[in-house]
């Protein structure tokens, strides 16, 4: 059935931020640390597993894919509601620091990424 | 007849969120083909009329929450809010190759950790061109480069001014903004194209929604390889931003006192 994935995408998703509030309590930090990463990582074993043990479905795993696949949706919509006045208000100060951050994670990324190794399987990179 | 339909908005708000963004979906498609012939991609556009209406939802209500602040779309709260931003980041890890996952974990881990100090220590930097000297700013400050949820979780931390910590929000607000709207037009320059570049770029370019947003812009194949890394940055940044890299800043910007 359609809503098992749902029902796994949902319990993932609760115990990874429940683990990431756990882990943000046990650091000491007022905030969540990586709880949606610790829910991806559970999601994709929960799949690994399910596979291997036979008991997750094409049926079900539809239930996960339409919520993937909502995922620009749903980045449009955030889009929508972002504070783009407040960001405007910074000033020149909050411009330059935001600008400078951003070309400087750029600028790494690019470093890093151009010395990524030809995959072993030689495959073209998608 | 106008109270019907305000009656209508305000009862399906999520219902009607749903339209608007199917609507601005579409008509970007329809911009990206016959205007750009394919050369920017239909979500890029979308994201960028989306700021453009949060823009226009910002100056007529003076709200915080862009359009979502108009009664009659307060359902974008709900659909574009973190419970279904992350529910659907979640849902795209089924995508995910564990192997490429696991080849890149350390370079992502690495990314993460450089993505936390670089922008850090130049939020410190422009802060203290502009003249601020107490360690307390320069700190919130710093932190706000690396995200508007650090930013003002350090700040309150260690007790910065309410006008630095607004600061420190607006510095972070831009810079996912800047990384939504720059990741297609920087992509080819990152050699953005493989999941393992992707996790260097959640984890160097921060912020959850800019990250998100930037890789739905440009491949979205590759949106949960960046977000799997780019969920660990506003925790790792609250980690370090109020500890570590607050006792160093104290070190070298003692008080006068």
């Amino acid at each position: 059935m359609t809503l098992y994935g749902t029902t796994l995408l949902a319990v993932c998703h609760l115990l990874g931020i429940l683990f990431g509030e756990l882990l943000g309590r046990a650091l000491g930090v007022q905030a969540n640390v990586g709880g949606v990463g610790i829910a991806m990582l559970l999601l994709i074993s929960a799949r690994l597993y399910g596979h291997r043990r036979g008991w997750l479905d094409a049926k079900s795993e539809e239930g996960v894919h339409y919520w993937a696949a909502l995922y620009i949706p749903v980045v449009v919509a955030m889009a929508m509601q972002q504070n783009v006045l407040k960001a405007l208000s910074g000033g020149p100060m909050a411009l330059l620091a935001a600008i400078a951050t951003v070309a400087a994670g750029a600028g790494c990324v690019a470093f890093i990424n151009r010395r990524e190794p030809v995959s072993p399987s030689g495959q073209a990179p998608n | 007849m106008e109270s019907l339909l305000q009656k209508l908005a305000v009862e399906n708000g999520l219902v009607l969120a749903f339209a608007v963004v199917g609507l601005v979906v579409l008509l970007s498609g329809a911009i990206s083909r016959h205007l750009t012939f394919g050369r920017i991609q239909g979500s890029a556009i979308a994201i960028l009329l989306g700021l453009v209406l949060a823009y226009v939802g910002g100056r007529m209500t003076g709200g915080s929450k862009g359009l979502a602040d108009l009664t009659c779309f307060g359902g974008l709260a709900l659909m574009g809010g973190n419970m279904l931003r992350d529910f659907a980041i979640v849902a795209t890890a089924f995508e995910v190759q564990p192997a490429e996952a696991r080849r890149a974990g350390w370079i992502g881990a690495t990314a993460l950790l450089i993505g936390t100090f670089l922008p850090f220590v130049i939020g410190v930097a422009v802060a203290y061109a502009f003249g601020y000297r107490d360690a307390v700013s320069l700190t919130t400050i710093g932190a706000g480069a690396v995200t508007y949820i650090v930013g003002p979780v350090t700040g309150t931390a260690i007790g910065a001014s309410s006008e630095v910590i607004t600061l420190a929000i607006a510095i972070g607000v831009f810079k996912a903004i800047l990384v939504m709207v720059t990741t297609p037009m920087l992509a080819g320059f990152m050699r953005l194209g493989t999941p393992r570049s992707a996790m260097v770029f959640g984890g160097l370019a921060g912020t959850v929604s800019g990250v998100s947003a930037g890789l739905a812009a440009t491949d979205r194949k590759l949106v949960p390889y960046g977000a799997l890394v780019a969920t660990f940055h506003t925790g790792l940044g609250c980690l370090l931003c109020p500890s570590l890299l607050y006792l160093v800043i104290r070190a070298l910007f003692p008080a006068h006192a």
